[in-house]
């Protein structure tokens, strides 16, 4: 393997937070460095593998029949009490489930096929720095321990995030803003194959929801994600027991067990320091609402790589200069996402009789209306009908 | 400090995650523990979404 003593820019990382920071570094022309830990970039997964046509869109890739297992044309959410909403999309699929090794994998060889260096198993065990700053990594691979210098760090190295952390950045997160998930990939499972299904409840999934993602006609992901304050059980208790309820999931075989922590919250303002930039699930970039985080850690990739770019060719790798990353992701992502940690701290101020209350109202078209606009005012609007959601609608103005 | 149940340990590094202390990294053969930084907040096990934490002494 040839590796070199010294890069422009290293990522850790291969997840699709690093490989759109590496893909945008390379295209900028910089000479960079992506490492990923594990020995197969995308797996295991952590992931329920579902992508939106908008979260593609803002991607800017194109689809590739490589990755997708299954188009989606709709979802269908079911109050506690069983009762449920369908929405259907008319023009054509809303989203695809993925399979996370291809996907990941062929994300990577983008940054690769731009010329960046990309190495798997390559577990980074410490930063470099001099005078205090971040100046490369030192890296375990095939057993040998070795000193790689860059002028720029960006750490994609998912929600543990000890890369940020060893640099002074403090991304622990509160229990409240972060969902501890559980999933089994079944098959021979009698599932709808064409739509996303998710089940809300305060007995079925405190703090977060019940998840089946079809990827064929009877395999699908099924999974929980709880949040700790509200959850008295381990997140893959309540899953099991949510399966052995239903005697069309009970009777499937699982061909995979994944298990992880999904960020919902606490948004960084500063996400960088002398020399380095923080991405992903590591900067807490997903949906505080469904914890989908593939395509917002793909795009906060994509501006830290250009900023990273940016800064090398200005010659300025302070915090100050890499501080406009911060201003155009959170321009580009973090206000909306912000308004999205608000409605989830309404929602989950509901009761389950709120809830059975809530999908016997809405029909699909108002969920259809909710995902596309940006405001929430007719939801707001539709809470104030009962008297006791008053107070909770006023907090969605 | 902390121990993994090895038998169960999914490697997801959740655990990794939430620990307040930067206690916690995830190796080869699983999580291993700091005990010179972790301060037995218990955060980590009643995180882990399969229940493969368990405290022991020092």
């Amino acid at each position: 393997m040839n590796i070199e003593r010294e890069y422009d820019i290293i990522v850790i990382g291969a997840g699709p937070g690093g490989s759109g920071a590496a893909l945008a570094a390379a295209k900028k022309g910089m000479k960079v460095l992506l490492l990923e830990k594990r020995q197969e970039i995308g797996a295991p997964k952590r992931c329920a593998e579902g992508l939106s046509m908008s979260a593609m869109g803002r991607m800017g890739i194109e689809r590739d029949d490589l990755w997708i297992r299954r188009e989606i044309i709709g979802a269908t959410i079911y109050a506690p009490n069983g009762e449920h909403i369908g929405v259907d999309y008319k023009d054509g699929p809303e989203g695809y489930i993925l399979e996370r090794k291809v996907f990941d994998k062929c994300l990577a060889e983008k940054a690769a096929g731009l010329g960046a260096k990309v190495l798997a198993k390559a577990e980074v065990t410490r930063l470099l720095k001099e005078d205090g700053k971040v100046c490369g990594v030192e890296v375990e691979f095939e057993g040998e321990k070795k000193e790689i210098k860059a002028k720029i760090v960006i750490a994609a190295d998912g929600v543990e995030s000890k890369i940020a952390r060893e640099a002074g950045l403090d991304t622990t997160l509160k229990l409240v803003d972060i969902a501890s998930g559980a999933q089994f990939e079944m098959t021979n499972v009698d599932i709808d194959p064409d739509r996303i299904e998710m089940y809300f409840g305060n007995d079925i999934a405190p703090g977060g929801y019940v998840w089946i993602f079809p990827k064929g006609e009877n395999i699908a992901n099924i999974g929980i994600g709880v949040r700790k304050p509200y959850a008295k059980e381990k997140a893959i208790d309540y899953l099991k027991r949510f399966i052995e309820s239903r005697s069309g999931l009970k009777k499937g075989s699982i061909i995979e067990v994944n298990s992880g922590g999904v960020p919902v919250g606490g948004l960084m303002e500063n996400m960088v320091t002398d020399n380095l930039i923080v991405v992903g699930d590591a900067a807490h970039q997903a949906n505080p609402i469904h914890g989908g985080g593939m395509g917002e850690a793909w795009v906060g990739g994509r501006i830290a790589g250009e900023m990273a770019a940016e800064a090398i060719k200005a010659n300025d790798l302070s915090k100050k200069f890499l501080g406009k990353y911060n201003k155009l992701w959170w321009e580009k992502r973090g206000n909306k996402l912000q308004k999205l940690v608000k409605l989830r701290e309404v929602m989950e101020s509901f009761s389950d009789e709120d809830l059975n209350w809530l999908v016997d109202y809405l029909k699909g078209e108002d969920l259809i209306e909710f995902a596309r606009s940006s405001g929430f005012g007719k939801f707001a609007k539709i809470l104030m009908k009962k008297p006791k959601l008053i107070k909770l609608a006023r907090k969605l103005l | 400090m902390i121990e993994t149940d090895k038998k169960k340990c999914l490697r997801c590094s959740a655990c990794v995650g939430v620990c307040p202390q930067s206690a916690l990294t995830l190796r080869e053969h699983g999580i291993e523990c700091d005990g010179e930084k972790c301060n037995n907040c218990r955060i980590c096990l009643n995180f882990c979404p399969v229940g493969a934490i368990r405290m022991v002494e020092k």
